[in-house]
């Protein structure tokens, strides 16, 4: 009896462990089943580098190239906001703050990542809009800068976090070493530890920019929705992720709109799976 | 009576050649002491009695460990366990009140009555001569107790599911000197009803407790006899070398 | 060639400057939130409907159904989530499986939120047919959750040292009694850590209801699992983007509820696992 009911069990748990594969392929399997049917209507190389996105006019133009140059516009601008700031604030946990600001700091960053993205937006509207629009004296704040600053904020947890993981699992010999010879702090962090730790750091930077990327809702208040190629990073720019969460509520299920709104979201998934798989073998190579 | 019997014994842990070709007995009602240097095999020896090596995941073996001329492996792991009884290194009380380490056992194997498990616990901490230390504070954390009361807690933990064969691995490898003569002098008392292997690294302590000793070096049994006769006539020169300390 | 100590200093300057450029807005961010949001909560607000197409009245029905929703996310996830870690903390062999499962969390914790929203809307509300509803909307966010409780709750299970479990099978103990009975009660406090830090993450996404379950205005409260309900984070994005001339003490209002429902699980937590480590007996 006793037998039996650990062979349920453990029969149990080896199911749920692996349920992960199982989601993971459902979620993909879902959207192909959604998604490839805009491809009757458009060709893939036009799905992805068509030049308009009008999904409602008639015949519908599908092209999401804007999108994708906006997604990319924002991502960059967060990019070369967050990665100096991100890194530099984890070196600066990792290997300078005394312990009790270290904790303190920790905590901070943890409170930053627990705030949920639409108050974040939210915030972005009240006052981070206004401020841009008067600074470069435009008729709107909501543009691809706006967007890029907000989502900066977004990626900089993941970045710190994970940056400094890979800074504090650095042999502390390592460092000894460096001193020892006669280098000051920063010379040891700057030649021995950061390069140590380089494939945690890069992979922390990139999963701060798959958030980036897969980021919707503070993007979508703040960017300004126009789904046109961007020439300015003062411009408003439309993403990939704010399209869908948009235009989903008005698309009517099995419509072109319908199918070419999931064939975005495979996109997503695609370079959200690349991005992790990246960053899952650097972290992987630095044990 | 012979307890265990142990044919052509080859273990490995991935590459690593740990036990080489033992063959031996163990006879009941006696303290068989094995010694030898770090590494030389004695602790996986030990493991294999209870089959505990199988946790490992590169572990392999040849030839075969009989219980009462039953291969161990054909005996279902958990009445196996039950009736090979082990104590460990450092005292490793589970994290659980004084009363409860010791009734873990009991009410794992299906016990459910509450005056049994009362009844067998006073037992065997008696046994172990705990009880009169530990009985006004049964409820207390197990990890309040000091470091010899640990241990012997542990004794009474594996007394109290009913072995016929207790294995000791380096028992009082962590206990000061007033600590390990009390837990010696449980084992002596204990061989009386159980079979003991002791597995220990102070040759004095074999000396001391064992009935017989046996002589591992790297994986292989070098030497076993009555552990008299081991320390004052061993018959290979590695044995005398070893007793004498010139290695080890 | 420059003085090594000046370099030092400038450099360690920036990163301090580096610091105080994240934690400064962030401390902004939530006193601005605070110091608008907290006047105007009062016992109406909290408690009332939405009026005036939401421009008056208070933000129950959101508060309601977030619970609801959280409730639901939970319920699926917790013990999917809980055996799963079981599997990997005391099951798995280093092999391809493991490594596969492991990708397949890590690329679950990386799928953005608004795929998490199609996907529930293409298998749960069009596929099952269970339309845009609190069963959709919870299972959807469960999935999503699912990365964070496991992953919480396998480091829980690997914290118990291995000896404990050495000690229950030397004693006859099955490998389930072990874990039922040694490993799992002295992991409760890092998986109920997972467990509300999945919760926080619940309570304050949009993306994947959007689709899935959440009401544009909707001033009743849900009749069951199978109706729409109204969410807080959806309604904060409904009040700030979509309706003109909303009173700002009425976002600010509910900005400050949604952070302060996020917030208050993420301190309970913090707060749940410092207990846990200065109480641990090993």
């Amino acid at each position: 009896m006793r037998k039996l009911k650990e062979f349920v069990i453990e029969k149990l748990i080896l199911i749920c462990g692996l349920a992960s594969i199982f989601f993971v392929a459902l979620i993909f399997l879902f959207l192909l089943k959604e998604g490839l049917a805009v491809f009757k209507t458009v060709s893939p190389f036009n799905f992805l580098f068509g030049k308009s996105w009008y999904p409602i006019s008639e015949p519908p133009q599908l092209g999401i190239l804007p999108l994708i140059l906006g997604s990319l516009l924002v991502t960059l601008g967060a990019a070369i906001i967050s990665i100096p700031i991100g890194v530099g604030c984890a070196v600066y946990i990792a290997e300078i703050a005394p312990p009790r600001t270290k904790e303190a700091l920790k905590a901070g960053i943890e409170l930053l990542a627990a705030i949920p993205s639409v108050v974040l937006g939210f915030i972005g509207m009240v006052t981070l809009v206004p401020l841009v629009r008067s600074i470069f004296h435009l008729p709107t704040g909501l543009t691809a800068l706006s967007g890029s600053i907000m989502l900066a904020f977004m990626a900089m947890p993941t970045i710190v976090s994970i940056a400094e993981d890979a800074l504090y699992s650095v042999p502390k010999t390592y460092k000894e070493g460096a001193l020892a010879l006669g280098a000051t702090h920063w010379q040891a962090i700057w030649r021995v530890m950061l390069p140590a730790a380089s494939s945690g750091v890069l992979a922390a930077i990139m999963l701060g920019i798959g958030r980036v990327i897969g980021e919707t809702m503070a993007v979508m208040m703040i960017t300004g929705n126009a789904a046109v190629i961007p020439n300015s990073i003062l411009a408003p720019v439309r993403t990939l992720t704010a399209t869908i969460a948009a235009e989903m509520g008005e698309a009517v299920v099995g419509s072109e709109h319908y199918f070419a709104l999931f064939a975005v979201g495979i996109v997503l998934f695609v370079i959200s799976f690349a991005i992790n798989v990246t960053a899952d073998l650097f972290l992987h190579k630095r044990q | 009576m012979v307890k265990f019997e142990i044919h052509d014994l080859n273990i490995w842990f991935g590459s690593a050649h740990a036990i080489k070709q033992v063959n031996m007995e163990v006879q009941s009602n006696e303290i068989l002491s094995v010694i030898g240097p770090s590494n030389s095999g004695k602790t996986t020896f030990l493991r294999a009695l209870n089959r505990l090596n199988e946790l490992n995941v590169n572990y392999k073996i040849t030839g075969a460990v009989e219980l009462e001329r039953e291969d161990v492996r054909g005996i279902e792991i958990e009445e196996l366990r039950r009736k090979v009884g082990m104590v460990f290194a450092l005292p490793l009380p589970l994290p659980l009140s004084i009363f409860d380490n010791v009734a873990y056992g009991i009410r794992i194997h299906g016990e459910k009555g509450k005056e049994k498990i009362e009844e067998k616990v006073e037992e065997t901490l008696k046994q172990a001569y705990l009880w009169e230390e530990v009985k006004d504070r049964l409820s207390e954390s197990a990890f309040k107790l000091s470091g010899g009361q640990q241990q012997r807690l542990c004794i009474a933990r594996t007394l109290a599911v009913g072995p016929e064969v207790i294995l000791f691995d380096e028992p009082c490898s962590g206990l000061d000197p007033i600590s390990t003569a009390k837990v010696e002098d449980a084992m002596v008392k204990l061989k009386e009803k159980f079979t003991i292997v002791l597995v220990t690294n102070n040759v004095k302590q074999a000396a001391r407790v064992g009935d017989k000793t046996a002589f591992f070096l790297s994986g292989e049994l070098v030497e076993l006899n009555k552990t008299d006769r081991i320390f004052t006539a061993p018959k290979d020169k590695r044995t005398d070398g070893y007793i004498r300390g010139k290695f080890g | 060639m420059k003085n090594p100590y000046r370099t030092q200093k400038i450099a360690f300057f920036f990163l301090f400057l580096a610091t105080l450029l994240i934690v400064i807005p962030v401390g902004l961010i939530v006193v601005v939130i605070i110091q608008k949001g907290f006047p105007a909560i009062n016992w109406q607000f909290l408690s009332d409907i939405p009026r005036q197409g939401m421009r008056a009245g208070g933000i129950f029905p959101a508060i309601i159904g977030t619970i609801y929703l959280v409730t639901g996310a939970i319920i699926f996830a917790l013990p999917i989530g809980l055996l799963a870690a079981i599997y990997l903390s005391e099951y798995s062999k280093d092999n391809l499986l493991t490594r596969l499962i492991k990708l397949a969390i890590v690329n679950l914790a990386g799928v953005p939120s608004v795929v998490y929203g199609l996907f529930g809307l293409a298998l749960f509300v069009v596929f099952f047919k269970f339309g845009a509803s609190i069963v959709s909307g919870s299972l959807t966010l469960g999935i999503m959750i699912l990365p964070v409780i496991i992953t919480t709750s396998r480091e829980a299970l690997e914290s118990v040292p291995y000896s404990f479990r050495e000690v229950s099978l030397s004693l006859g103990a099955s490998k389930w009694q072990t874990i039922r009975h040694i490993v799992l009660p002295n992991a409760i406090p890092g998986i109920l850590t997972g467990t509300i830090l999945g919760l926080g993450r619940a309570a304050g996404e949009t993306a994947p209801i959007l689709f899935t379950v959440a009401a544009f205005y909707l001033p009743q409260l849900p009749h069951s699992i199978f109706d729409q309900a109204m969410a807080l984070p959806y309604h904060l994005y409904v009040i700030s983007t979509q309706v003109p001339n909303v009173d700002e003490k009425i976002r600010y209002g509910t900005a400050f509820v949604l952070l302060a429902l996020v917030l208050f699980m993420n301190l309970v937590a913090i707060i749940i696992r410092y207990k846990f480590r200065k109480k641990k007996k090993w």
